[in-house]
């Protein structure tokens, strides 16, 4: 049983999140805190609609909650303006997201150099390193190929090869087995529980499936914008 | 894009540009005619004025004069005024004037030998330094010029002069023209043929007494100084002439004629209204394009990417379309350079204005990129999640 005692990478507290204007308008987060150690594999699960998708943006620095406070590496980022919330996404978080959002016209390891590119990573290491994240989620055959070209378990293993590329602190991803035969989704979970073994790194997974609780170290449940339970287990796989 | 092993060739901002650029063919299409009708007309009416602009000192270029002394207030070389011959003399009497030689001009009827009259413009010189003889003679021969009667035309007004061969005679003022040389090229931008002569002849052409002429060009001797010489001319003649230096009445021509007249200030006009259209239509293509690409800017700013790395792929993509633009825009303009080289006014290209209408296109595709930089600013990297 690892707890570790290291700070937060990622804490979240009391966010409450209203999305939408008007009469349309939803508390989508009614009071949330969450905060991710290193070296540790969080699991999210809750009903479609519940807010996993906004509780994950919310910690990612990419929506600025309506109340609460994110704290990355224990710094607030309540008066970040939009070009410094770039950088703490482009320096410490990798996303894959829900509808994997690759670039239709860039060709795969195009769309996993790209990570690297904004962070103005353009040694000849750069490609070195796109390519072995496309090995390591199965790819180096399709390196070339263009999403449209690549079924769509495929488009979501670059996807996740463009988030774990960077080797950022906090891999936050959404629902990244989803398109995934058992066989992909077993190694692509081996692949994250690898990176959460890093106590300076730490992954958050949403997800439904019921195969990947075996590499959790926690468990926390979101119903209806709050979180509902929380509890710890030992990881079956490494 | 294949085989990059190791380092790559282009910037990936780069490839990202080129490919959302080259991705929809149509916009593209759209884009690249939208710069290359801008530039085209920018190149015409610019390349236009440049000629018209040499075509309007073409005569003060041929005369080889150092100065000229003009009727006070003369606007251009074709202002027909007159000059008294005693103002030659005190030119003559100034240290540093080597030769005074008049020169007269003036409008005058060409009767054609097969009846019918046409207005000309007699250019009379005798064959002395400086002076103002055709060039590009292409038959005859400038010997001839001399001789009673004599006149040199350009072939490309026989038609209008009623003339086809040497030897064809005309009557200017109730006197005979003989043709006797034949030029090629001195076309006048003012569409009125000219007709060089002798001195003497041309002032009984035009009806002008023997003590008088339109120009005295002066040459000056090696060693001394054109202005300071002007300055002492000046003061030695009549109030009713003046002293200029060739460059001083290149000016005082291409002044009057491109913007006393008001010639200029259109074709400068047409040329910014090429810029705007040209302007309006990329941005438009531009905007449009990054509309559509809005949710992969989005997910480029949810991957952390700053609002400069952004804007470097809409300012590539502007930059491409710039030059895929001018490209073409430069080799339809120099198709009409060369159709309308032997037209009354050719378009004319040079290499500075070559690189000014690159530098053009680019500031042009530069500034329409504006509207679709403000839209990319304005995305919120949540909307990534809404998709
Ligand atoms: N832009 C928006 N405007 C208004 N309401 C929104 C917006 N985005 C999400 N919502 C609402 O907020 C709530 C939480 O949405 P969220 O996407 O976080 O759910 P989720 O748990 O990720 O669901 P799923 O499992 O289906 O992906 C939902 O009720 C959703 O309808
Ligand atoms: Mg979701």
């Amino acid at each position: 049983m690892t707890a570790p005692m290291t700070a937060p990478i990622i804490e979240g507290v009391d966010i409450v999140q209203r999305l939408g204007e008007g009469a349309g308008q939803v508390e989508a987060l009614k009071g949330v805190s969450l905060s991710l150690k290193g070296g540790e594999m969080t699991l999210l699960m809750g009903p479609s609609g519940s807010g996993k998708t906004t509780l994950l943006s919310v910690l990612g620095c990419m929506l600025t909650p309506t109340q609460g406070t994110v704290r990355i590496l224990g710094r607030a980022t309540t008066d970040a303006r939009p070009e410094d919330l770039a950088e703490i996404r482009r320096q410490h978080v990798g996303f894959i997201f829900q509808s994997y959002h690759l670039f239709p016209t860039l060709t795969a390891v195009e769309n996993v150099l790209l990570v690297l590119d904004v962070r103005s990573d353009r040694s000849s290491g750069a490609f070195a390193k796109a390519t072995e994240a496309l090995a390591t989620v199965g790819l180096s055959h399709k390196t070339n190929s263009f999403p449209r070209e690549l079924s769509g378990g495929e488009q979501q293993r670059v996807a996740i090869a463009r988030a774990i590329v960077g080797n950022a602190s906090a891999i936050l991803a959404d629902e990244p087995t989803g398109a995934l035969d058992s066989e992909n989704g077993h190694a692509i979970m081996t692949v994250m529980a690898r990176i959460a073994k890093d106590l300076s790194r730490t992954v958050l997974v949403v997800t439904h499936d019921p195969r990947i609780l075996p590499f959790a170290n926690r468990i926390v449940r979101i119903e209806d914008g709050r979180i509902v339970g929380e509890e710890r287990v030992s990881p079956k796989h490494q | 894009m294949q085989g990059h092993s190791g380092g790559r060739l282009m910037p990936l901002v780069f490839t990202l540009a080129s490919r959302n650029l080259f991705h929809d063919r149509v916009r593209l299409i759209a884009t690249v005619i939208g710069i290359v009708f801008s530039i085209i007309l920018v190149t015409v009416q610019i390349g236009l004025f440049l000629s018209f602009e040499r075509m309007v000192t073409t005569m003060i270029d041929h005369a080889d004069a150092d100065l000229w002394i003009v009727p006070r207030g003369t606007k251009c070389f074709e202002d027909p005024s007159l000059l008294d011959e005693r103002e030659r003399f005190r030119a003559l009497s100034i240290e540093g004037v080597t030769a005074a030689t008049p020169l007269v001009i003036g409008f005058a009827e060409w009767r054609l030998p097969e009846g019918g009259a046409t207005p000309v413009f007699v250019v009379g010189s005798n064959p002395d330094k400086p002076g103002l003889r055709p060039w590009n003679v292409i038959a005859g021969g400038l010997d001839q010029l001399s001789t009673k009667d004599a006149v040199a035309v350009d072939k490309s007004y026989f038609e209008r002069l009623g003339v086809s061969e040497l030897g064809d005679i005309a009557e200017i003022r109730q006197r005979k023209a003989r043709v006797a040389a034949i030029t090629e090229g001195i076309r006048s931008f003012t569409t009125t043929p000219y007709v060089f002569t002798s001195f003497d002849q041309a002032r009984t052409y035009i009806g002008v007494a023997t003590n008088k002429a339109t120009y005295f060009l002066v040459r000056i001797a090696p060693g001394y100084d054109a202005e300071s010489v002007r300055d002492r001319i000046a003061d030695n003649i009549k109030d009713d002439a003046e002293v200029l230096t060739t460059e001083e009445f290149r000016v005082r021509s291409r002044a009057f004629w491109l913007f006393g007249t008001g010639a200029g200030a259109a074709l400068f006009a047409g040329a910014l209204l090429g810029i705007i259209v040209g302007t309006v239509i990329v941005a438009q293509t531009l905007y449009s394009s990054t509309k559509d690409h809005l949710n992969e800017f989005a997910t480029l700013r949810a991957i952390g990417s700053s609002s400069a790395y952004i804007i470097k792929v809409i300012l590539w993509q502007a930059l491409l379309s710039a030059v895929v633009g001018f490209l073409i825009a430069a080799g339809i303009g120099l198709i009409i350079v060369y159709l309308t080289a032997n037209t009354a006014l050719p378009v004319i290209m040079t290499p500075g204005l070559m690189v000014g209408l690159l530098v053009l296109t680019v500031v042009m595709c530069a500034v329409s990129a504006i509207s679709a930089i403000l839209e990319v600013m304005r995305i919120d990297p949540a909307m990534v999640f809404t998709r």
